[in-house]
């Protein structure tokens, strides 16, 4: 996503990138970026949670403006839980599955639609075929 | 408690199953920078996420090295949403996309005039490419085509 956001920039398009692994991004090295320290998958909050996703979004655009070197990092203040015991359970986790090479729906129905509405396009891509 | 060594526990993962060691992106020197001019408030934002949203009725992503990019109009429902991706727990972004995908908390902020208005579509792409060099040579100028041409003043680059 860093390499997308510095070609934006190039192109005159200020960015902001959220980030939860501080390692990735600062090895990326995007224009501007906002780190929140939760677990991977909750780039920009909890779950039914409006009023914390608001909170969160509010304080990343700021750095928007309060970001004025390139490739500085805000530090988000917000905490997953008090005590970060998410950190520990994750070392026993590896949520990665298997690279398919055919496209993953979430729920058949989605396949059916997605079928129906691109007759005739690349099952893959699903970009109309000339 | 410092945050997560991700670099490190991949990199230690990947010798354990016996891959070869994944190379990340190390950019050197300063990145491009351009200061944003006009209060947010007055700014078009395009959202741009990676964690495999698509909307039903579109092609979901496949986990092999998927390129293609997928527009979400902004009036989209949030219980239209889907995400297809292999390397993170989706649960809770399909219980709730705004945890990834953050367009309904957007669209309360440009109720509220924090923010001026949204592009047209959000762009949507599935990550986890392992080319950097197919991300910097197809997907990122893709992405930064589709901000230009619905004239996005800033963007937010949502990644998983």
């Amino acid at each position: 996503m860093g390499l997308a956001a510095r070609q934006a920039e190039e192109a005159g398009i200020p960015t902001l990138c959220l980030s939860s692994a501080l390692d990735i991004t600062r090895s990326v090295n995007p224009p501007r970026a906002a780190f929140l320290d939760f677990p991977l998958g909750h780039t920009a909050g909890k779950a039914h949670e409006p009023g914390l996703q608001r909170a969160i979004m509010l304080e990343a655009l700021e750095a928007f403006s309060s970001l004025r070197e390139p490739g500085q990092v805000k530090l988000l203040p917000f905490r997953w839980d008090k005590d970060d015991s998410w950190k520990r359970a994750m070392d026993r986790l590896d949520t990665r599955l298997p690279r398919f090479d055919t496209p993953q729906y979430q729920f058949d129905e989605d396949r059916a639609l997605a079928e129906a509405a691109r007759e005739g396009s690349c099952p893959v891509c699903g970009i109309a075929e000339e | 408690m410092e945050p997560i060594a991700y670099i490190q526990r991949l990199t230690r993962m990947y010798e354990r199953l016996g891959y070869p060691a994944y190379e990340w992106v190390r950019s050197a020197g300063p990145p491009p920078f351009t200061p944003l001019t006009k209060p947010l408030s007055e700014c078009r934002l395009g959202l741009v996420a990676s964690g495999g949203i698509y909307a039903a009725g579109q092609v979901a992503f496949h986990y092999k090295d998927d390129t293609s990019i997928r527009g979400i109009p902004r009036e989209a429902p949030m219980e239209s949403l889907r995400t297809a991706h292999f390397a993170y727990d989706q649960a809770d972004a399909r219980a709730d996309p705004n945890c990834v995908f953050p367009l309904g908390t957007l669209r309360g902020l440009v109720a509220e005039g924090v923010i001026g208005e949204l592009t047209t579509h959000a762009h949507t792409f599935m990550g986890g490419i392992y080319s950097a060099r197919r991300v910097r040579e197809e997907v990122a100028p893709a992405l930064v085509e589709r901000l230009r041409d619905e004239r996005a003043d800033i963007a937010l680059l949502v990644p998983v």
